[in-house]
Order: structure tokens, then sequence, then C-alpha cells
């Protein structure tokens, strides 16, 4: 066996007389050994790499804010009506007398520097609305709640939902699937002023055992967070869902997958260890933007269950023409959305070893 | 080579149940395998050359397939019946697979090692420290300059061949009875299938592998194979020692196949032979020879019944109604 797998290929069978078929693997028999493929370069440091690539995202920060801030600050004063044209007609010196206050009559361009110098040392200056409050107060006030129900929502929806998205995967066509995409479809379609009275109706006022709304800081607000955790929760458990349930079924039919089979390991670790991690990358790539969404409050979900959130507060800042509530709102959000995609990003890193950073 | 059949398919009918019908992607394919040997599975796309060797290890995705019938007996148990839990091990340990495109059939996200001790731990029941040095082995006879560096990388930092190799060096880890490789250098470029085809049949040879290699390129056959399946529609139409088949291919479908290959000794400018029409759609296929729209010899009675196997002797055999007729 071992000469005849040394000799050269005798082309086509036992006798090379007969003419020789030449097919497109057989002609280039000339090459003589194996070509040795030299080692790839050794891979630069992963983490040399991975610094930079940090720092460059963080300075890549300074001119996306500054051009969201700029922005922000001009289309909103460019809008209709101003933070004191309302019902009542205020007398022309009464208004002035507030402008001058707010510093409101002074050119744009030197409010645009006079705001932009009190943001950069972290004063999102007072709110024209609240009127003993400061938006830093405000903020530090409602931001701390809102964190707190977001990131249990979140938690929940995310736990549920990939719970969620593998059952209905592996019972591809079967009642738990069914079941499962049905409640998504709920959770997707049936509005929060719709789910959060009802949870009221079932758990607080018959079954007792959650309080129908309000808020309490620290371990006592524990039974209070749950309905509207799971309120908000729900859309995004619905999505969560969806997502898993769809890229894990593109996985099962991966090649890999099949050959971790043809390897005689257990259904259980083929999934564990071969499916799940290329399949639950989208939901990373989901949960950054919408952990920025979720934590910056939902208007519907305050309301409903009386909770002293950001969410409130942002609505109502934009319909007051609140400016500077509205700016920081603008710039938390939008400092949360490019940080969190930062984290997608590195995190991607670990998850898949093909992306690299340069 | 010994003449121990370790590996025997029985009339084995692998059936996908589809909207339009039902496909035999597999109806009634017997064929046995010795020890050492190397047997060629030759056919067009969608001949059922991958699901007779799918349905061998019992992978054939449910539903929409079903093996409808037959045995496949292997260390005297027909692993058609075996239980889940029996049949993992023999996957991967007694019998392993390679697929057609390392690209795709290794997994991106583990590393190299993670894949290889993985398979090693569990059916050779070794520690992990033990399996990786086992798989640093594999991968030095697979070829793989440094393997005791590149082990440690992800599939993503080797080449397609490189790939290849490693999957060899992966499905060999075991000391399997069998090998099946399934295209294996179908989607290398042409430099690498040579060495690709080279190193299968330098370690199969050391190892005393078997192997069943399904191609759709007859030079590959030509080099590789002791003895050659021609399968059609679901069927083998003609079987036998290489070189004989080579030298006189009997059924029609063989002769056309031969004669398409392309041949040095030819004058240029030739054109090329081809067979005509269409593989045929196999969805409620009659039962009639399927090659008759495209034979030039077809008779009557190839219409209306598949052909009885003749017999040659040597393990040669041809389902051809010109045979049956002539005897």
């Amino acid at each position: 066996m071992g000469a005849k797998a040394r000799s050269p290929w005798l082309l086509f069978g036992m006798k090379p007389s007969r003419g020789v078929l030449a097919t497109g693997v057989a002609s280039l028999r000339a090459l003589p050994e194996p070509i040795r493929i030299r080692a790839a370069k050794p891979m630069p440091e992963e983490k040399d790499t991975m610094t930079k690539f940090i720092i460059r995202r963080f300075l890549s920060l300074i001119p996306t804010m500054f051009v969201i801030i700029t922005l922000s600050f001009f289309l909103i004063r460019f809008a209709p009506g101003g933070p004191f044209s309302g019902e009542k007609n205020l007398p022309e010196q009464v208004i002035q007398n507030m402008l001058k206050k707010y510093h409101m009559d002074e050119p744009l361009g030197k409010q645009y520097l006079r705001y932009f110098g009190d943001v950069l040392r972290g004063d999102f200056g007072p709110s024209l609305r609240y009127k003993d409050s400061t938006v830093n107060e405000l903020i530090n006030r409602a931001f701390p709640v809102s964190i707190v129900l977001g990131s249990t929502a979140l938690v929940i929806a995310c736990v549920l939902g990939i719970l969620a998205g593998i059952t209905s995967a592996l019972k591809q066509n079967k009642w738990q699937d069914y079941s499962a995409m049905a409640l998504a479809v709920v959770g997707i379609s049936v509005p929060l002023f719709v789910i959060g009275p009802l949870l009221q109706l079932a758990f607080a006022m018959k079954l007792k055992v959650f309080p129908v709304a309000g808020w309490i800081n620290g371990r006592a607000g524990m039974a209070a967070i749950v309905l509207p955790a799971i309120t908000l929760a729900l859309p995004y458990f619905a999505y969560i869902a969806r997502l898993s349930r769809a890229s894990i079924l593109e996985v099962l039919r991966a090649d890999y997958v099949r050959t971790a089979r043809a390897k005689g390991l257990t259904e259980s670790v083929v999934i564990a260890k071969h499916v799940l991690k290329g399949a639950l990358l989208p939901v990373v790539s989901f949960l950054g933007p919408s952990f920025a969404g979720i934590i910056t409050g939902s208007l519907v979900v305050e309301s409903t269950f009386a909770i002293p959130g950001v969410g409130r507060i942002f609505v109502q800042s934009a319909l007051n023409r609140d400016y500077p509530l509205i700016m920081a709102e603008v710039i938390i959000l939008s400092l949360l959305l490019v940080m969190l995609n930062f984290v997608v990003d590195i995190v991607y890193g670990f998850l898949d070893p093909r992306i690299a950073y340069k | 080579m010994t003449e121990e059949v370790i590996l025997q398919v029985k009339d084995l009918k692998t059936y996908f149940h589809v909207d339009e019908g039902l496909v035999k992607a597999v109806d009634g394919v017997s064929f046995n395998l010795r020890k050492g040997e190397t047997l060629g599975i030759v056919g067009e796309s969608g001949s059922g050359k991958s699901v007779t060797n799918l349905s061998i290890i019992n992978m054939i995705p449910s539903p929409p397939g079903r093996i409808a019938g037959g045995e496949v007996i292997f260390m005297d148990k027909d692993l058609l019946k075996l239980p889940m839990n029996e049949l993992r091990q023999i996957r991967g340990n007694k019998i392993a697979m390679i697929f057609q495109d390392p690209m795709t059939s290794i997994n991106p996200f583990l590393r190299i090692s993670t894949q290889m001790i993985e398979t090693i731990v569990l059916h050779q029941g070794l520690s992990k420290v033990e399996a990786k040095a086992k798989a640093i082995d594999m991968l030095k006879l697979a070829g793989i300059p440094a393997p005791e560096k590149r082990i440690d990388q992800y599939p993503h930092q080797f080449s397609g061949g490189m790939r290849q190799r490693v999957m060899i060096a992966m499905s060999l880890s075991c000391n399997p009875e069998i090998l099946i490789a399934d295209e294996p250098t179908s989607a290398l470029d042409v430099t690498i299938q040579a060495q690709i085809l080279d190193l299968m049949r330098d370690l199969t040879a050391r190892l005393g592998t078997a192997v069943i290699l399904i191609t759709h390129s007859l030079g590959v056959v030509a080099g590789m194979c002791d003895t050659l399946c021609v399968m059609y529609a679901g069927r083998i139409v003609e079987r036998g020692a290489t070189g004989a088949v080579f030298e006189e291919p009997k059924h029609p479908y063989t002769q056309g196949l031969v004669k398409s290959v392309p041949r040095l000794d030819r004058i240029s400018g030739d054109r090329l032979f081809s067979i005509r029409g269409q593989p045929p759609n196999v969805i409620d296929l009659p039962d009639c020879c399927p090659f008759y729209p495209r034979c030039d010899r077809a008779m009557d009675v190839c219409k209306r019944k598949y052909p009885r196997t003749t017999e040659f002797g040597n393990g040669r055999a041809v389902s051809c109604w010109l045979y049956t007729e002539a005897r």
C-alpha cells in the first residue's frame, strides 16, 4: 500500500499506454512533494490592537457628540414655539424678564457657546418648567429609577426571550414553538397601555400578589418593580425570542453543526457548544441599542404604574420646549447609544474570533 | 488487502417527502466495503451519493427524510436499528466523515484544539492534556506546519487546503475503521486537490482505514479507488474494480461518463463528448430505467421496467436491459 501511495499517480488506472486521461486534478500531478505552506505570520499582540481600538473609538466619540449637541441645540431653537409661549398671555415685560434671566435674549451664537461651556463642566442648566430644580437635580432623581426598572426588564426579556427562542427552534413546528411564538406576537402587537392595566387587574387587584403601582427605592421596592418590569420587558422579550429562534434555526442547518453531529457528540453538547455561540450574536447586537432605549424610560409604563422615572420628564420636556432638559435628554441618550454600541463591538470581538480590531 | 467485509449496505432506501411528492433519493443501494479498501461512488449532482452516506450513519434530517428500508451492517450490527446512544459511539469513532466545504464544515467560533479534543476525549477516554497531544500528532501527520501553535488558532486563520487537512486530522484522530469523504476536494482549487487526495490516501493506507469516497470527478476515482460504484437517480447502475470499469464500461451511462473525460492523447479541437439531456426529475419517478430518455441504445423494455442487475463475477455488476437480454 505504501509503495502505491508514493508512486506518481498512474493516471487513469493501470495501463498508461492505453491513453492518458487527464482531468483537472490529474494533470497537475507534475508537482513534486506537496507544497508546504509556511506558518502564518505570528499574530500581532492581541491586547495591543485591542487597546488601540478602544482609545480610537473613545476619541471618535468627541466629534460625534460635538455634532449631536450642535445640531440639536439649533434645531430645537428653530422649532416653532418656546418655553414661555403658553395658553396664558403673559405681559411682554414678564416674558422679556424671563428671557433675560435665562440668557435667552442674547444672540443665539453666544447662547450656544455659553451652553457648550456649561455642558463641558457637567452643568445642564436650570429647568425652564420645573422652576425650583436644575436639570441635573431632575436627572439625578429620576434616572436611577429608570436604570433599575429598565435593567430589570431587560434581564427578564433577555433570559426568557433566549430560552423561548431556543425552545422554539429545537421544537420547530411543535406546540412549544407555536405557543412561544404566539406569546411573542402578543408581546409585539399589544400596546403597553393595555398590557400594564391587565397585569394590574390580574396580579394586583384580584390575586393581590403585587402592589398596583408606586415606587420605593431599595430592597423594599422589590415587589413593586415586578409588574412594571414585566410590562416593559414584554416587547423586548418578543423581539429577542423571535430573533434567537430565527438565528438558531439558521445555525442548526450549518455545515459545522452537521460535522459536530457526525463526530458523535450528543445533541445537548451540539446545541450548547456548537450552535448557541454563533446563534446569539444577533441578540447581542440587538441588546446594545435596546439597553439605551429601555433605561431612558417609558412614558406609558411610568404613567401606568406611577413611577418617577425619566421617561415622563423627557416627553414633557419636549412638549414644554424645556430647552435645557431636552438637550440633556439628547446628550444622555446619544452618549448611551454610542457607548453601548461600542460595548457591543467589544463583546462581538470576544464571541466571534473572526472579527479583528484594527 | 484482505477480503474481510467490514460494511455491508443492503438494499438501502432513503426517501424524502416533499410538497411535490416522494423523492426516492436512494432506492435500493447495495454494496460491500472491505477492510482497507477505497470505494468510489460517482454520479451527477442529485444522484443520491451524499444521501447514501449520510444514511449509513443515520444522519438523514427527518422530516422530510426517512430511511424507508434496507440494512447497514457494521460490526455485526444494523446501524439503522441501533439506538441513538450506541450509534453516537460509532459516529466519529469507528466511522468518521469529511465534508465537502472545509470553509464551512469547521465551527468558526471554536479553536481547532477545542474541536479536535472534544472528539478524542469523547471516544477514547483520554484526558484533555493527552487528547491535545494526540491532536497535535494528528495535525503533524496531516502536514500542518507548527501544529503546537496552529492548534490553538481559529479556523479562519487557516487557508482552505489547510482546513481540509485539519478536517482529515480531526476525522482520523480516533482511528476509524471507515472514513466517509463526501467530495473532499470539490471546494478546493486544483493544485490543493491533488495534495489533499495524496494526504488522504497516504494516511488511510498507514492507518488501514477503509474509505468511501464520494465524488463527481472520474479523475479522482481513477487515482484513489480500488472499486467503483456509479450512481444514477438513486441507484447503483454499475459497479466493479476501478480498472475494469474504466477499461470496459458496460452501462451506457458509464460509457458516456468515461467518454466525456478530456484525454491528453486526443487531437485538440475535437468537441468533448457530453451525455445529452438532463438528469431526471426524481420526484415520483416511475418504475422504468431512469436513464432511457438520454440513452442511445434505449429499447422498449427500458420504458416499462427497471432492469434487473446482471452479475459478471469479481464484484462486477450492471443494471441494464442490454445485458439482461443478452443472457
